[in-house]
C-alpha cells in the first residue's frame, strides 16, 4: 500500500473516491497496529478536518456492514439454515394445528379421526353448516404441510451444491440440520468429530458433564439409518463409527464449496 | 457511588428513578421525551453504571465497544460518548446494530471478529479512552488483552465475562479467578481498578474496570 495503511487511503490519493472503494478498503483492509486515524487523514490530506474525517467514517462503515451482512445472510449455508429450520417450523405447527383440528372435529363428529391424515381427508371434504370454521383449520394443516415438503425439496435440492460430500454421507436433510445446530458450514467443518457426534444433544451433554448423566451416545445423527437402524446397546459406537468414518464428516465437509476463498466470509 | 457521566441522568421514568441517555429509541425502550430508560437488566454496562463501579467515563470520550450485537447497549454509549466504534461478528444482530447507527453519526459499525483487531486497526484509531468488551465467547480475557493496542494509556478497559461462555462446567468463581489472572500477568496486560459480579443484574458475570499496565 501506499503511505498511509488506513482505510483512507483511496481519499488520500484522490478526494473523489468513489464510496465503493472505500467499502473495499474496509470490508478487505487490515492493520498490525492502530494509528491516529482521524490526524493522518487530515494530514495526508484525504479530508478537510476532524468532522468531515467521522461523517465520511460513518458513511463508509454503514455501507460495508451493510454489505458484508447482506453477503453474509445471503451465503448458501445461511439460505440452508433457515430453509431447515422453516421446515421443522412448519411440520411441528402442522403437527400442533391438527391435533386441535381432531380435537374439536371429535365435538362435531364422534368418528373423527387425528393426525395429519386427517385433518388432510377433513379438508378435501364439502363442510356441513357449523363446520366451516374447522374444516377451513384442517385446510391451514395441508397448506402447512405442503410448505414444509416444498423447503423439503430446496434443502434437498440445495445441500448437494453447498456441502455436496456431506450431502452423500448424511443424506441432505440430516446435513442439512448438522449445519444449522453448528451455526454454519464453516463452524460445522471446524468442530471436532466428537462435538458432531453429539449435536443436538446439548442438554444431555450438559448433564452429563454437571456429573448427574451418562454421556449422551448421539445427537441429531440419531437420524441417520446407520444409526438407528443398530440396536440401541450398539449405537454408541454406530454413531462413533459414523463420526469417524472415512472420508469422515469433518473432511467431507470441507469441499470445494467451503474451502473456495471467494465464496468464505472475510 | 460514582458520578454519572454527562448525558446520563437518573429520570422518573414509567414510575421508576431509571437511568437514561438521550437518543432515538432502539429497542422499544420506555421513554420521556428524548430521553431513553437504560435497562441494567439488558445492559452489562447498563448494570456497571446502576451499581456505582467506577467506569471513568464523563461523556465525549472516544470508545471501542467489542461484542455490540444488536446495539443495545451501544446505543446508550454512542448517545453520551464522542466517536464510538461498534464491533460484532454475528450477521444477524448486525442488521438491528445498523439501524441504531442510522441516526448516530458517531457510531460506527463494523462487522468484524474482535479476535481478530488487525482486520479493524485500519479503521479503530488508537488512544481510545476506553473500551467496552461484552463478547460471548471463550477466551474472554484474551480478545481485552489483544485489543489493548487500541487504549490510550490512561484509557480504561470495562470488561463483562460470562462464565458460562469460559466453561459451562466450572464454578463461576474459579472463571473469574482465571480471567483476572490472565488480564493482570502480563507485563503488556492490565492493573485491576475494581471487579464486581453482576449477579443482581445478569447471572455468572464478573464486571471487571482495568488500566493498561
Amino acid at each position: 500500500m501506499t503511505e498511509s495503511s488506513g482505510w483512507f487511503a483511496p481519499l488520500a490519493a484522490d478526494s473523489d473516491a468513489d464510496d465503493d472503494v472505500l467499502v473495499a478498503a474496509i470490508r478487505d483492509g487490515s492493520a498490525d497496529e492502530p494509528d491516529s486515524w482521524p490526524d493522518r487523514a487530515v494530514g495526508e490530506g484525504a479530508v478537510e478536518d476532524e468532522d468531515a474525517y467521522y461523517d465520511r467514517l460513518h458513511r463508509a462503515t454503514m455501507a460495508a456492514t451493510r454489505a458484508a451482512v447482506t453477503e453474509r445472510e445471503r451465503a448458501d449455508d445461511s439460505q440452508l439454515i433457515h430453509a431447515i429450520r422453516a421446515m421443522d417450523d412448519c411440520q411441528r405447527t402442522a403437527n400442533e394445528l391438527a391435533e386441535r383440528v381432531a380435537e374439536w372435529a371429535g365435538t362435531l363428529d364422534p368418528e373423527a379421526g387425528s393426525g395429519i391424515e386427517y385433518a388432510r381427508d377433513l379438508a378435501a371434504t364439502e363442510p356441513e353448516p357449523g363446520e366451516t370454521a374447522v374444516v377451513s383449520l384442517a385446510e391451514q394443516v395441508v397448506d402447512l404441510e405442503a410448505e414444509a415438503d416444498g423447503l423439503r425439496a430446496y434443502v434437498e435440492q440445495t445441500m448437494p451444491t453447498v456441502a455436496p460430500n456431506l450431502a452423500a454421507l448424511a443424506g441432505p436433510v440430516l446435513g442439512a440440520r448438522l449445519i444449522s445446530l453448528a451455526g454454519g458450514l464453516e463452524s460445522l467443518a471446524k468442530k471436532p468429530s466428537g462435538t458432531v457426534q453429539v449435536l443436538g444433544a446439548e442438554d444431555a451433554l450438559f448433564a452429563h458433564l454437571r456429573g448427574h448423566a451418562p454421556s449422551p451416545k448421539h445427537g441429531i445423527i440419531y437420524m441417520h439409518d446407520g444409526v438407528r437402524g443398530t440396536p440401541p446397546e450398539n449405537r454408541g459406537s454406530a454413531a462413533r463409527a459414523w463420526r469417524g468414518s472415512s472420508p469422515s464428516p469433518r473432511a467431507s465437509i470441507t469441499t470445494p464449496a467451503s474451502t473456495d476463498p471467494t465464496s468464505r466470509p472475510n | 457511588m460514582s458520578k454519572l457521566p454527562d448525558g446520563i441522568q437518573r429520570r422518573q421514568i414509567d414510575g421508576q428513578q431509571r437511568l437514561a441517555t438521550r437518543g432515538e429509541s432502539v429497542y422499544g425502550e420506555p421513554t420521556d421525551g428524548e430521553w431513553r430508560a437504560w435497562d441494567p437488566h439488558r445492559s452489562k454496562l447498563g448494570a456497571m453504571i446502576e451499581l456505582g463501579m467506577d467506569h471513568g467515563l464523563e461523556g465525549g470520550e472516544t470508545v471501542l465497544y467489542l461484542g455490540a450485537a444488536s446495539g443495545t447497549t451501544v446505543s446508550h454509549v454512542a448517545d453520551v460518548a464522542g466517536p464510538t466504534y461498534a464491533v460484532e461478528f454475528a450477521p444477524r444482530p448486525a442488521r438491528e446494530l445498523l439501524s441504531a447507527a442510522e441516526s448516530r453519526p458517531n457510531l460506527f459499525p463494523l462487522l468484524k471478529d474482535a479476535r481478530k483487531p488487525n482486520t479493524y486497526a485500519h479503521v479503530v484509531e488508537s488512544g481510545v479512552d476506553a473500551i467496552v468488551q461484552d463478547v460471548a465467547t471463550r477466551g474472554q480475557a484474551r480478545v481485552a488483552l489483544e485489543n489493548r493496542r487500541f487504549l490510550a494509556d490512561d484509557g480504561r478497559l470495562l470488561l463483562a465475562i460470562k462464565a458460562r461462555s469460559e466453561d459451562v462446567t466450572r464454578d463461576p468463581a474459579a472463571v473469574f479467578a482465571d480471567a483476572r489472572d490472565e488480564l493482570t500477568e502480563d507485563e503488556m496486560g492490565y492493573e485491576l481498578v475494581e471487579s464486581q459480579r453482576l449477579d443482581d443484574y445478569h447471572t455468572d458475570h464478573l464486571a471487571v474496570v482495568a488500566r493498561p499496565k
